[in-house]
Protein backbone atom coordinates (compact mmCIF):
# COMPACT_ATOMS: atom_id res chain seq x y z
CA UNK A 1 0.00 0.00 0.00
CA UNK A 2 0.83 3.23 -1.02
CA UNK A 3 2.25 4.98 2.37
CA UNK A 4 2.71 9.29 2.65
CA UNK A 5 4.20 10.94 6.02
CA UNK A 6 3.09 14.00 6.61
CA UNK A 7 4.51 14.26 9.93
CA UNK A 8 8.10 16.07 9.52
CA UNK A 9 7.28 17.97 12.42
CA UNK A 10 7.36 14.98 14.64
CA UNK A 11 11.06 14.07 13.01
CA UNK A 12 11.96 13.67 9.61
CA UNK A 13 13.72 10.82 8.31
CA UNK A 14 17.82 11.38 7.68
CA UNK A 15 19.10 12.43 4.70
CA UNK A 16 21.03 9.66 2.67
CA UNK A 17 23.36 12.48 2.19
CA UNK A 18 23.77 12.89 6.27
CA UNK A 19 23.87 9.50 6.84
CA UNK A 20 27.23 8.46 4.21
CA UNK A 21 28.63 11.80 6.41
CA UNK A 22 28.18 10.17 9.85
CA UNK A 23 29.06 6.56 8.94
CA UNK A 24 32.57 6.61 9.30
CA UNK A 25 32.26 7.77 13.35
CA UNK A 26 30.86 4.54 14.66
CA UNK A 27 33.31 1.84 13.87
CA UNK A 28 36.44 3.20 11.96
CA UNK A 29 36.86 6.84 13.69
CA UNK A 30 35.10 6.17 17.00
CA UNK A 31 37.79 8.26 18.88
CA UNK A 32 36.28 9.89 22.14
CA UNK A 33 36.84 13.81 21.17
CA UNK A 34 39.08 14.12 24.65
CA UNK A 35 41.43 11.73 24.03
CA UNK A 36 45.05 12.98 23.18
CA UNK A 37 46.21 10.16 20.90
CA UNK A 38 45.46 10.51 16.67
CA UNK A 39 42.00 8.73 16.98
CA UNK A 40 41.26 11.19 19.72
CA UNK A 41 42.34 14.06 17.90
CA UNK A 42 40.55 12.97 15.02
CA UNK A 43 37.13 12.69 16.35
CA UNK A 44 37.72 16.24 17.95
CA UNK A 45 38.74 17.84 14.74
CA UNK A 46 35.54 16.61 13.47
CA UNK A 47 33.36 17.75 16.27
CA UNK A 48 35.19 21.65 15.88
CA UNK A 49 34.19 21.11 12.00
CA UNK A 50 31.12 20.27 12.83
CA UNK A 51 30.54 23.33 15.29
CA UNK A 52 31.80 26.01 12.42
CA UNK A 53 29.39 24.70 10.15
CA UNK A 54 26.57 25.08 12.44
CA UNK A 55 27.48 28.66 13.80
CA UNK A 56 27.09 29.08 10.38
CA UNK A 57 24.60 28.88 9.87
CA UNK A 58 22.76 31.20 12.45
CA UNK A 59 25.67 33.55 12.15
CA UNK A 60 27.00 32.53 15.43
CA UNK A 61 30.86 32.12 16.81
CA UNK A 62 31.54 28.38 16.88
CA UNK A 63 32.50 28.54 20.82
CA UNK A 64 28.73 29.99 21.16
CA UNK A 65 27.30 26.34 20.03
CA UNK A 66 27.00 23.66 23.03
CA UNK A 67 25.95 20.56 21.75
CA UNK A 68 23.42 18.61 24.06
CA UNK A 69 21.27 15.45 23.42
CA UNK A 70 18.23 16.70 22.35
CA UNK A 71 16.29 20.50 22.16
CA UNK A 72 14.02 19.42 25.63
CA UNK A 73 17.77 19.17 27.08
CA UNK A 74 18.80 22.74 25.02
CA UNK A 75 15.24 24.57 26.75
CA UNK A 76 16.23 23.07 30.14
CA UNK A 77 19.76 23.99 29.76
CA UNK A 78 18.91 27.69 28.40
CA UNK A 79 15.68 28.36 31.24
CA UNK A 80 17.71 26.17 34.31
CA UNK A 81 20.86 27.48 33.05
CA UNK A 82 20.00 30.94 32.80
CA UNK A 83 17.94 30.89 36.36
CA UNK A 84 20.76 29.42 38.50
CA UNK A 85 23.28 31.95 36.85
CA UNK A 86 21.03 34.62 37.37
CA UNK A 87 20.83 34.05 41.14
CA UNK A 88 24.03 36.24 41.93
CA UNK A 89 22.25 38.90 40.46
CA UNK A 90 19.60 39.19 41.78
CA UNK A 91 16.97 38.45 38.82
CA UNK A 92 14.52 35.83 39.32
CA UNK A 93 11.38 36.49 37.17
CA UNK A 94 11.10 34.20 33.69
CA UNK A 95 8.23 35.74 30.72
CA UNK A 96 7.48 33.10 28.34
CA UNK A 97 4.44 32.66 26.02
CA UNK A 98 1.28 30.67 26.36
CA UNK A 99 2.12 28.28 23.50
CA UNK A 100 5.32 26.75 24.48
CA UNK A 101 6.50 23.68 23.83
CA UNK A 102 5.71 21.57 27.16
CA UNK A 103 9.68 21.27 28.12
CA UNK A 104 9.73 25.07 27.93
CA UNK A 105 6.19 25.39 29.86
CA UNK A 106 7.23 22.37 32.20
CA UNK A 107 10.60 23.95 33.17
CA UNK A 108 9.59 27.50 33.52
CA UNK A 109 6.81 25.74 35.89
CA UNK A 110 9.36 23.96 38.10
CA UNK A 111 11.22 27.16 38.38
CA UNK A 112 8.22 28.84 39.68
CA UNK A 113 8.03 26.35 42.38
CA UNK A 114 11.63 26.82 43.32
CA UNK A 115 10.68 30.37 44.14
CA UNK A 116 11.14 32.57 40.57
CA UNK A 117 7.80 34.33 39.62
CA UNK A 118 6.62 33.54 35.80
CA UNK A 119 4.73 35.35 33.41
CA UNK A 120 3.10 33.88 30.65
CA UNK A 121 2.25 36.18 28.10
CA UNK A 122 -1.08 35.64 25.97
CA UNK A 123 -1.40 34.76 22.08
CA UNK A 124 -3.65 36.64 19.45
CA UNK A 125 -5.91 34.01 17.53
CA UNK A 126 -3.23 33.77 15.46
CA UNK A 127 -0.53 32.99 17.83
CA UNK A 128 1.19 36.02 18.22
CA UNK A 129 2.58 37.61 20.93
CA UNK A 130 1.80 41.18 21.45
CA UNK A 131 5.06 43.33 21.87
CA UNK A 132 3.36 45.91 23.67
CA UNK A 133 2.37 43.16 26.92
CA UNK A 134 6.16 41.97 26.73
CA UNK A 135 7.33 45.08 27.10
CA UNK A 136 5.01 45.98 29.93
CA UNK A 137 6.02 42.47 31.41
CA UNK A 138 9.41 43.50 31.90
CA UNK A 139 10.41 44.42 34.61
CA UNK A 140 13.96 45.22 36.90
CA UNK A 141 13.98 41.78 38.23
CA UNK A 142 13.44 40.02 35.08
CA UNK A 143 15.99 37.27 34.17
CA UNK A 144 14.99 35.92 30.73
CA UNK A 145 12.44 35.61 28.08
CA UNK A 146 11.82 32.61 26.14
CA UNK A 147 9.24 32.46 22.98
CA UNK A 148 9.41 30.26 20.57
CA UNK A 149 9.82 30.43 17.11
CA UNK A 150 7.85 28.63 15.06
CA UNK A 151 4.94 27.11 16.80
CA UNK A 152 5.05 23.41 16.65
CA UNK A 153 1.21 22.86 16.32
CA UNK A 154 -0.08 26.11 14.65
CA UNK A 155 2.86 26.77 12.98
CA UNK A 156 2.78 30.78 13.86
CA UNK A 157 6.12 32.34 13.69
CA UNK A 158 6.69 35.15 16.18
CA UNK A 159 8.49 38.30 15.17
CA UNK A 160 11.51 37.35 16.96
CA UNK A 161 13.95 40.39 15.81
CA UNK A 162 11.18 43.01 17.31
CA UNK A 163 11.21 40.83 20.46
CA UNK A 164 14.86 40.52 20.26
CA UNK A 165 15.15 44.62 20.04
CA UNK A 166 12.41 44.96 23.23
CA UNK A 167 14.70 42.62 25.00
CA UNK A 168 18.27 43.61 24.31
CA UNK A 169 17.00 47.62 24.78
CA UNK A 170 15.70 46.46 28.67
CA UNK A 171 18.70 44.95 29.55
CA UNK A 172 17.15 40.74 29.67
CA UNK A 173 18.32 37.49 27.85
CA UNK A 174 16.22 36.21 24.83
CA UNK A 175 16.06 32.89 24.50
CA UNK A 176 14.14 31.30 21.70
CA UNK A 177 13.30 27.43 21.02
CA UNK A 178 13.86 27.16 16.95
CA UNK A 179 13.02 23.89 16.58
CA UNK A 180 10.52 23.70 14.07
CA UNK A 181 11.77 26.52 12.67
CA UNK A 182 15.52 26.05 11.77
CA UNK A 183 15.81 25.88 7.98
CA UNK A 184 12.57 26.78 7.54
CA UNK A 185 13.28 31.02 7.52
CA UNK A 186 16.49 32.50 7.98
CA UNK A 187 17.59 33.34 11.27
CA UNK A 188 20.60 35.20 12.37
CA UNK A 189 21.98 35.18 16.01
CA UNK A 190 23.31 38.80 15.77
CA UNK A 191 21.05 40.61 13.63
CA UNK A 192 18.10 39.19 15.60
CA UNK A 193 19.47 39.91 19.24
CA UNK A 194 19.22 36.42 20.33
CA UNK A 195 21.46 35.70 23.70
CA UNK A 196 20.20 31.87 23.50
CA UNK A 197 18.48 29.57 21.04
CA UNK A 198 17.98 25.60 20.74
CA UNK A 199 17.66 23.67 17.61
CA UNK A 200 17.39 19.89 17.12
CA UNK A 201 18.75 17.99 14.41
CA UNK A 202 15.73 14.93 13.78
CA UNK A 203 13.41 17.90 12.83
CA UNK A 204 15.90 19.05 9.96
CA UNK A 205 16.90 15.44 8.56
CA UNK A 206 19.98 14.69 11.10
CA UNK A 207 19.72 12.10 13.54
CA UNK A 208 17.63 11.69 16.97
CA UNK A 209 19.77 12.49 20.55
CA UNK A 210 21.60 15.22 19.40
CA UNK A 211 20.72 19.13 19.24
CA UNK A 212 22.28 22.57 19.92
CA UNK A 213 22.16 25.68 22.32
CA UNK A 214 23.49 28.93 20.85
CA UNK A 215 24.50 30.61 23.86
CA UNK A 216 26.59 34.19 23.12
CA UNK A 217 29.36 34.84 24.44
CA UNK A 218 28.73 36.96 27.98
CA UNK A 219 25.70 35.16 29.10
CA UNK A 220 26.03 34.33 32.47
CA UNK A 221 24.71 30.34 32.03
CA UNK A 222 25.51 27.42 34.81
CA UNK A 223 25.60 23.82 33.53
CA UNK A 224 22.66 21.63 34.75
CA UNK A 225 24.84 18.47 33.93
CA UNK A 226 28.68 18.26 36.14
CA UNK A 227 31.61 16.44 34.99
CA UNK A 228 34.45 16.45 32.39
CA UNK A 229 33.90 20.10 31.84
CA UNK A 230 33.17 19.13 28.27
CA UNK A 231 31.69 21.90 26.00
CA UNK A 232 33.81 24.61 27.56
CA UNK A 233 32.11 23.94 30.87
CA UNK A 234 28.66 24.43 29.84
CA UNK A 235 27.62 20.06 29.22
CA UNK A 236 29.53 17.61 30.72
CA UNK A 237 28.87 14.53 28.90
CA UNK A 238 30.86 12.56 26.10
CA UNK A 239 30.78 14.24 22.88
CA UNK A 240 28.21 12.33 20.91
CA UNK A 241 30.93 12.84 17.29
CA UNK A 242 28.80 10.52 14.69
CA UNK A 243 25.61 12.26 15.51
CA UNK A 244 27.43 15.95 15.87
CA UNK A 245 28.77 15.10 12.30
CA UNK A 246 25.06 14.31 10.73
CA UNK A 247 23.61 17.62 12.32
CA UNK A 248 26.60 19.32 10.48
CA UNK A 249 26.12 17.76 7.52
CA UNK A 250 21.95 18.47 7.75
CA UNK A 251 23.23 22.07 8.49
CA UNK A 252 25.68 22.15 5.63
CA UNK A 253 22.26 20.94 3.27
CA UNK A 254 20.10 23.98 4.61
CA UNK A 255 22.15 26.29 4.29
CA UNK A 256 22.40 25.20 0.47
CA UNK A 257 18.92 24.35 -0.38
CA UNK A 258 16.55 25.88 2.18
CA UNK A 259 15.77 28.74 0.33
CA UNK A 260 14.35 26.90 -3.16
CA UNK A 261 13.19 24.18 -0.62
CA UNK A 262 11.14 26.28 1.24
CA UNK A 263 9.31 27.86 -2.01
CA UNK A 264 8.34 24.68 -2.76
CA UNK A 265 7.33 23.38 0.33
CA UNK A 266 5.11 26.28 0.96
CA UNK A 267 3.33 25.90 -2.81
CA UNK A 268 2.48 22.31 -1.43
CA UNK A 269 1.40 23.48 1.88
CA UNK A 270 -1.37 26.26 0.23
CA UNK A 271 -2.12 23.67 -2.07
CA UNK A 272 -3.14 21.55 0.74
CA UNK A 273 -4.70 23.96 2.67
CA UNK A 274 -6.83 25.22 -0.46
CA UNK A 275 -7.81 21.50 -1.04
CA UNK A 276 -9.27 20.28 2.23
CA UNK A 277 -11.33 23.43 2.18
CA UNK A 278 -12.59 22.71 -1.00
CA UNK A 279 -13.33 19.78 -0.04
CA UNK A 280 -14.61 20.06 3.58
CA UNK A 281 -15.89 23.25 3.76
CA UNK A 282 -16.95 23.38 7.46
CA UNK A 283 -12.91 22.60 8.17
CA UNK A 284 -11.46 25.47 9.71
CA UNK A 285 -7.92 26.22 9.45
CA UNK A 286 -5.36 27.39 12.94
CA UNK A 287 -2.64 29.48 12.75
CA UNK A 288 -1.70 32.68 10.62
CA UNK A 289 -1.33 32.52 6.88
CA UNK A 290 1.62 33.45 4.43
CA UNK A 291 5.25 34.41 5.96
CA UNK A 292 3.63 34.27 9.30
CA UNK A 293 3.47 30.34 8.97
CA UNK A 294 5.90 27.84 8.80
CA UNK A 295 6.35 26.94 5.11
CA UNK A 296 5.35 23.03 6.31
CA UNK A 297 2.76 23.54 8.30
CA UNK A 298 -1.45 22.84 8.12
CA UNK A 299 -3.85 22.73 10.83
CA UNK A 300 -7.13 22.13 11.04
CA UNK A 301 -10.16 21.64 13.23
CA UNK A 302 -12.68 19.19 12.18
CA UNK A 303 -16.06 19.36 13.59
CA UNK A 304 -17.97 16.28 14.34
CA UNK A 305 -15.34 14.19 14.23
CA UNK A 306 -12.32 13.50 16.84
CA UNK A 307 -8.66 13.74 15.74
CA UNK A 308 -7.44 10.44 17.29
CA UNK A 309 -9.86 8.55 15.45
CA UNK A 310 -9.40 10.79 12.06
CA UNK A 311 -5.10 9.97 12.51
CA UNK A 312 -5.95 6.58 13.08
CA UNK A 313 -8.12 6.02 10.22
CA UNK A 314 -5.98 7.60 8.04
CA UNK A 315 -2.77 5.52 9.14
CA UNK A 316 -4.99 3.12 7.54
CA UNK A 317 -5.24 4.54 4.62
CA UNK A 318 -2.04 5.76 4.27
CA UNK A 319 -1.43 8.83 5.54
CA UNK A 320 0.58 9.79 8.73
CA UNK A 321 -0.12 12.81 10.36
CA UNK A 322 -1.08 14.14 14.19
CA UNK A 323 -3.40 15.34 16.55
CA UNK A 324 -4.10 18.00 19.59
CA UNK A 325 -6.89 16.24 20.88
CA UNK A 326 -7.28 15.49 24.44
CA UNK A 327 -7.54 11.83 23.24
CA UNK A 328 -4.29 11.66 22.47
CA UNK A 329 -2.80 13.19 25.30
CA UNK A 330 -0.88 11.54 28.19
CA UNK A 331 -3.19 13.72 30.79
CA UNK A 332 -6.86 13.84 28.33
CA UNK A 333 -6.41 17.41 28.34
CA UNK A 334 -6.71 19.15 24.94
CA UNK A 335 -3.65 21.17 23.50
CA UNK A 336 -2.94 23.97 25.74
CA UNK A 337 -1.95 26.02 22.46
CA UNK A 338 -5.33 25.46 20.16
CA UNK A 339 -7.03 26.35 23.48
CA UNK A 340 -4.72 29.76 23.64
CA UNK A 341 -5.50 30.72 20.72
CA UNK A 342 -9.22 30.37 21.45
CA UNK A 343 -10.46 27.35 20.25
CA UNK A 344 -13.37 25.67 22.18
CA UNK A 345 -12.77 21.96 23.19
CA UNK A 346 -14.75 20.08 20.52
CA UNK A 347 -12.87 22.08 18.25
CA UNK A 348 -9.08 21.55 19.88
CA UNK A 349 -10.60 17.77 20.02
CA UNK A 350 -11.05 17.86 16.43
CA UNK A 351 -8.21 18.88 14.97
CA UNK A 352 -5.47 17.55 12.84
CA UNK A 353 -1.73 18.47 11.86
CA UNK A 354 -0.30 17.68 8.35
CA UNK A 355 3.59 18.86 8.31
CA UNK A 356 5.27 18.59 4.76
CA UNK A 357 8.86 17.94 3.93
CA UNK A 358 11.19 17.27 1.31
CA UNK A 359 10.34 14.42 -0.24
CA UNK A 360 6.69 15.59 -0.14
CA UNK A 361 5.44 15.52 -3.68
CA UNK A 362 2.35 16.85 -5.47
CA UNK A 363 0.90 13.12 -5.85
CA UNK A 364 1.13 13.15 -2.39
CA UNK A 365 -1.05 15.78 -1.26
CA UNK A 366 -3.35 14.94 -3.98
CA UNK A 367 -3.29 10.96 -2.11
CA UNK A 368 -3.99 12.82 1.35
CA UNK A 369 -6.76 14.72 0.16
CA UNK A 370 -8.62 11.57 -1.23
CA UNK A 371 -7.84 9.55 1.76
CA UNK A 372 -8.59 12.45 4.20
CA UNK A 373 -12.39 12.94 2.80
CA UNK A 374 -12.70 8.96 2.73
CA UNK A 375 -11.80 9.21 6.26
CA UNK A 376 -14.08 12.57 7.63
CA UNK A 377 -17.57 11.03 5.85
CA UNK A 378 -17.02 7.60 7.44
CA UNK A 379 -16.19 9.10 11.00
CA UNK A 380 -18.86 11.61 10.63
CA UNK A 381 -21.82 9.24 10.11
CA UNK A 382 -20.73 7.82 13.27
CA UNK A 383 -21.02 11.10 15.01
CA UNK A 384 -23.97 11.89 16.98
CA UNK A 385 -22.99 15.64 16.62
CA UNK A 386 -23.51 15.23 12.45
CA UNK A 387 -26.62 16.50 11.37
CA UNK A 388 -27.68 14.86 7.94
CA UNK B 1 3.28 -0.94 28.97
CA UNK B 2 1.55 0.04 26.06
CA UNK B 3 -0.55 3.00 24.55
CA UNK B 4 -1.28 1.07 21.65
CA UNK B 5 -4.62 -0.65 20.83
CA UNK B 6 -5.27 -4.33 20.75
CA UNK B 7 -6.01 -5.90 17.15
CA UNK B 8 -10.08 -6.04 18.70
CA UNK B 9 -10.36 -2.76 19.46
CA UNK B 10 -8.56 -1.87 15.91
CA UNK B 11 -11.43 -4.22 15.03
CA UNK B 12 -14.25 -2.73 16.38
CA UNK B 13 -13.33 0.65 15.71
CA UNK B 14 -12.47 0.36 11.66
CA UNK B 15 -15.51 -2.02 11.94
CA UNK B 16 -18.14 -1.20 13.84
CA UNK B 17 -20.87 -3.37 15.17
CA UNK B 18 -24.34 -1.97 15.07
CA UNK B 19 -23.58 2.07 14.21
CA UNK B 20 -26.96 4.37 13.38
CA UNK B 21 -30.00 5.29 15.11
CA UNK B 22 -33.18 3.68 15.74
CA UNK B 23 -36.45 6.01 14.33
CA UNK B 24 -38.40 5.43 17.55
CA UNK B 25 -36.32 3.66 20.27
CA UNK B 26 -37.76 2.24 23.38
CA UNK B 27 -35.18 4.11 24.84
CA UNK B 28 -32.21 6.61 24.23
CA UNK B 29 -29.22 7.21 26.72
CA UNK B 30 -26.74 9.74 26.54
CA UNK B 31 -23.31 9.75 28.12
CA UNK B 32 -19.91 11.52 28.14
CA UNK B 33 -19.66 15.74 27.36
CA UNK B 34 -17.68 17.60 24.61
CA UNK B 35 -14.83 18.70 27.01
CA UNK B 36 -13.54 15.31 27.44
CA UNK B 37 -14.29 14.98 24.09
CA UNK B 38 -16.33 11.74 23.81
CA UNK B 39 -20.24 11.78 23.40
CA UNK B 40 -22.17 8.25 23.01
CA UNK B 41 -26.17 8.04 21.96
CA UNK B 42 -27.08 4.56 22.79
CA UNK B 43 -30.89 3.57 21.21
CA UNK B 44 -32.51 0.11 22.13
CA UNK B 45 -35.45 -1.69 21.14
CA UNK B 46 -37.18 -3.59 23.79
CA UNK B 47 -39.45 -6.49 22.84
CA UNK B 48 -41.58 -9.44 24.91
CA UNK B 49 -40.70 -12.78 24.10
CA UNK B 50 -42.75 -16.09 25.07
CA UNK B 51 -41.92 -16.17 28.39
CA UNK B 52 -42.89 -12.83 28.74
CA UNK B 53 -39.22 -11.29 29.05
CA UNK B 54 -38.13 -8.14 28.59
CA UNK B 55 -35.57 -9.08 25.59
CA UNK B 56 -33.08 -6.04 23.98
CA UNK B 57 -33.62 -7.02 20.14
CA UNK B 58 -31.99 -3.97 18.53
CA UNK B 59 -29.35 -1.60 19.82
CA UNK B 60 -27.44 1.09 17.82
CA UNK B 61 -24.79 3.85 18.65
CA UNK B 62 -23.69 7.41 17.68
CA UNK B 63 -20.71 8.23 19.11
CA UNK B 64 -18.15 11.16 18.57
CA UNK B 65 -14.83 10.30 20.19
CA UNK B 66 -11.54 8.36 19.96
CA UNK B 67 -10.55 4.94 18.81
CA UNK B 68 -11.58 3.73 22.29
CA UNK B 69 -14.57 5.14 22.80
CA UNK B 70 -16.02 4.33 19.01
CA UNK B 71 -14.86 0.65 19.77
CA UNK B 72 -16.20 0.44 23.27
CA UNK B 73 -19.73 1.73 22.02
CA UNK B 74 -19.27 -0.94 19.29
CA UNK B 75 -18.87 -3.65 21.59
CA UNK B 76 -21.59 -2.75 24.43
CA UNK B 77 -23.88 -3.25 21.72
CA UNK B 78 -22.65 -6.26 20.74
CA UNK B 79 -23.23 -7.27 24.76
CA UNK B 80 -26.34 -5.68 24.94
CA UNK B 81 -28.40 -7.00 22.09
CA UNK B 82 -30.56 -10.23 22.64
CA UNK B 83 -30.10 -10.03 26.69
CA UNK B 84 -32.89 -9.26 29.23
CA UNK B 85 -32.93 -5.75 30.94
CA UNK B 86 -31.42 -7.50 34.13
CA UNK B 87 -29.08 -9.41 32.25
CA UNK B 88 -28.40 -5.85 29.86
CA UNK B 89 -28.20 -4.39 33.87
CA UNK B 90 -25.50 -6.64 35.18
CA UNK B 91 -22.66 -5.52 32.45
CA UNK B 92 -19.53 -3.89 33.37
CA UNK B 93 -16.66 -2.03 32.32
CA UNK B 94 -15.08 -5.59 32.78
CA UNK B 95 -17.02 -7.59 29.89
CA UNK B 96 -16.59 -4.83 27.41
CA UNK B 97 -12.23 -4.44 28.67
CA UNK B 98 -12.25 -8.25 28.09
CA UNK B 99 -14.26 -8.27 25.23
CA UNK B 100 -11.38 -6.05 23.76
CA UNK B 101 -8.31 -8.09 25.20
CA UNK B 102 -7.70 -5.01 27.10
CA UNK B 103 -7.50 -1.28 26.92
CA UNK B 104 -4.53 1.26 27.25
CA UNK B 105 -4.87 2.39 30.74
CA UNK B 106 -5.45 5.77 29.81
CA UNK B 107 -8.59 4.53 28.23
CA UNK B 108 -10.27 2.73 30.79
CA UNK B 109 -12.82 5.51 31.46
CA UNK B 110 -14.01 5.03 27.77
CA UNK B 111 -15.38 1.75 28.74
CA UNK B 112 -17.55 3.32 31.48
CA UNK B 113 -18.51 5.95 29.25
CA UNK B 114 -20.81 3.06 27.04
CA UNK B 115 -21.88 1.30 30.75
CA UNK B 116 -23.34 4.85 31.58
CA UNK B 117 -24.98 4.80 27.97
CA UNK B 118 -26.72 1.71 27.92
CA UNK B 119 -27.84 2.33 31.42
CA UNK B 120 -29.18 5.43 30.82
CA UNK B 121 -31.02 3.96 27.59
CA UNK B 122 -32.54 1.37 29.99
CA UNK B 123 -33.39 3.78 32.80
CA UNK B 124 -35.27 5.92 29.81
CA UNK B 125 -37.17 2.81 28.72
CA UNK B 126 -38.16 2.28 32.46
CA UNK B 127 -39.53 5.24 33.19
CA UNK B 128 -41.65 5.92 30.20
CA UNK B 129 -43.00 2.28 31.01
CA UNK B 130 -43.74 3.32 34.42
CA UNK B 131 -42.09 0.84 35.57
CA UNK B 132 -39.94 0.21 38.99
CA UNK B 133 -36.32 1.57 38.55
CA UNK B 134 -33.42 -0.06 40.31
CA UNK B 135 -32.67 1.97 42.95
CA UNK B 136 -28.66 1.48 41.77
CA UNK B 137 -29.81 2.08 38.25
CA UNK B 138 -31.43 5.60 39.47
CA UNK B 139 -28.16 6.12 41.76
CA UNK B 140 -26.35 6.22 38.99
CA UNK B 141 -28.57 8.25 36.64
CA UNK B 142 -28.71 10.81 39.42
CA UNK B 143 -24.43 10.98 38.69
CA UNK B 144 -24.85 11.22 34.82
CA UNK B 145 -27.59 14.22 35.66
CA UNK B 146 -25.38 16.06 37.83
CA UNK B 147 -22.05 15.61 35.56
CA UNK B 148 -24.05 16.84 32.67
CA UNK B 149 -25.27 20.30 35.01
CA UNK B 150 -21.16 20.48 35.79
CA UNK B 151 -20.62 20.60 31.88
CA UNK B 152 -23.00 23.00 31.28
CA UNK B 153 -21.63 25.65 33.29
CA UNK B 154 -18.42 25.01 32.38
CA UNK B 155 -19.50 25.46 28.59
CA UNK B 156 -20.94 28.90 29.63
CA UNK B 157 -17.77 29.88 31.21
CA UNK B 158 -15.96 29.21 28.14
CA UNK B 159 -18.69 30.99 25.81
CA UNK B 160 -17.83 34.34 27.91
Amino acid sequence: MKKVYLDYAATTPIDPRVLKAMLPYFSKKFGNSMSLYSLGREADEALEKSRRTIANLINAEPQEIVFTSSATESNNLALKGVAFGGKNRGKNHIIISSIEHDCVLESSRWLRNQGLALTELSVDDQGLIDPNELKKAIADKTLIVSIIHGNNEIGTIQNIAEIGKICREKGVYFHTDASQSLGKTPIDVKAMNIDLLTASSHKVYGPKGVAFLYVGSGVVIEPILHGGGHELGKRSSTVNVAGIVGFAKACEILKKEMKTENKRIAKLRDKLIKDIQEAIPEAKLNGAVGDKRLSNNVNFSFPVVEGESLVLELDFNGVAASTGSACSSKNLMPSHVLTAIGLKPHQAHGSLRFSIGRFTKKEDIDFTIKKLVRVFDKLKVMSPLYQV
Amino acid sequence: MSNFYSKQTIDHFRNPRNYGALTNPDGLGEAGNIICGDIMSLYIEVKENKKAEEIITAVKFKTYGCAAAIATSSVITDLAKGKTIDEALKLGKKDIIDTLHGLPPIKIHCSLLAIDALGEAIYQYLLKNKREIPQDLRQKHDRIEKGKKIIEERLKKLAR
